[in-house]
C-alpha cells in the first residue's frame, strides 16, 4: 500500500503594483508509482478548480495534461525507479495556470519526438503524450536538461 | 475505476464499460479483459465510454493495440458514447479515422 500523498497549498497576495491579485500555489511530491497518478491528478485538479479555473479546464484539460506529464516523468524520466520522486507544482493567478512537473531523470530532447498523427505512426500504441499536452495547453516549456516541463494555460 | 464486461446474447457483441478513467495505471486491466474474451472466441466488441471521466495517451494506445488484435481475428472493436471532451482526444490524435465511433452503445451494437 502506498503512503498518503501530502499536498501543500499556499495562497498569497501578489506584492504591488498588482496588489489585488491572488496567487495560489499547490505542490505535491509523489513516488514513482503509476498507481498514484490518478489520485495526484485528482488532488491538483480539484484545487485548481477551487482556485477559480473553469470547470472544463479542471475536469478535462488539467487532468489529461497532468496525467501525461506524470506518466512521462515516471516511465521515461525516472525509469520506474521507486526510489525516485516526481515534483508537481501548480500555480494559478488571474492571468494563467502553470503546471510544473519535474523528475529525477537524465532529461530528453523534446524536439526529438515525432508527430504521432503522421500516417506512418498513426497505428502505433504509444508516442501521443507530449503531442496531447502541446495540443491542450497554450504554451509548453522545458528546462535545459529536459527533466522538467512547464505547461501554461492562459485564462484570458 | 473499473471495467465491466457483458455479452449481448442476441447479437453476440461483447460490451466493455469504462467506469472512471482509462489511463496509465489501469490500461492493462482493460487489455486483459478484452484479450480474455478474444481468447474465448469473441469477435465483436463495443467499448462503452458513457461513464468515463478522461483518457490519457496510454489509454488511447491500448485501444489502438486491442483494435488491431481484434481485427487480426476477423472481428472489430468499436467505440461508443464518447462525450465532447473525449471525442476531442480522438480528433486531435486523428484516431477518429481509425475507429468506428457511435453516439450510443445501442447504436454501435445494432450496426454490427
Amino acid at each position: 500500500m502506498t503512503a498518503p500523498l501530502r499536498l501543500v497549498v499556499r495562497r498569497r497576495e501578489v506584492v504591488p503594483p498588482e496588489a489585488t491579485r491572488l496567487r495560489v500555489e499547490i505542490s505535491v511530491r509523489v513516488p514513482t508509482n503509476l498507481d498514484v497518478v490518478e489520485e495526484t491528478v485528482d488532488l491538483v485538479a480539484r484545487h485548481c478548480l477551487a482556485s477559480g479555473i473553469s470547470p472544463r479546464a479542471a475536469r478535462f484539460i488539467v487532468r489529461v495534461a497532468l496525467c501525461e506529464a506524470l506518466a512521462n516523468a515516471m516511465q521515461y524520466g525516472n525509469q520506474l525507479d521507486p526510489a525516485k520522486r516526481v515534483d508537481v507544482r501548480a500555480q494559478v493567478d488571474d492571468s494563467s495556470l502553470e503546471l510544473h512537473v519535474r523528475d529525477e531523470g537524465k532529461g530528453f530532447d523534446p524536439s526529438s519526438i515525432p508527430d504521432p498523427t503522421d500516417p506512418t505512426r498513426i497505428g502505433l500504441d504509444q508516442g501521443r503524450g507530449l503531442f496531447l499536452i502541446r495540443q491542450l495547453m497554450d504554451e509548453v516549456r522545458f528546462n535545459a536538461r529536459g527533466n522538467a516541463i512547464c505547461m501554461i494555460m492562459r485564462r484570458t | 475505476m473499473s471495467f465491466t464486461v457483458r455479452r449481448d446474447e442476441a447479437t453476440g457483441v461483447t460490451i466493455v464499460g469504462v467506469d472512471g478513467q482509462l489511463i496509465v495505471g489501469n490500461r492493462h486491466d482493460l487489455k486483459k479483459k478484452v484479450l480474455e474474451a478474444v481468447e474465448a472466441g469473441e469477435t465483436k466488441f463495443v467499448i462503452d465510454f458513457a461513464a468515463t471521466g478522461y483518457i490519457d495517451s496510454s489509454g488511447l494506445g491500448v485501444l489502438v493495440s486491442l483494435a488491431k488484435k481484434v481485427r487480426e481475428t476477423g472481428g472489430e472493436l468499436r467505440l461508443a458514447a464518447l462525450n465532447a471532451d473525449l471525442r476531442t482526444l480522438f480528433e486531435l490524435t486523428k484516431l477518429d479515422n481509425l475507429f468506428t465511433i457511435a453516439d450510443s452503445t445501442e447504436e454501435a451494437v445494432a450496426a454490427f
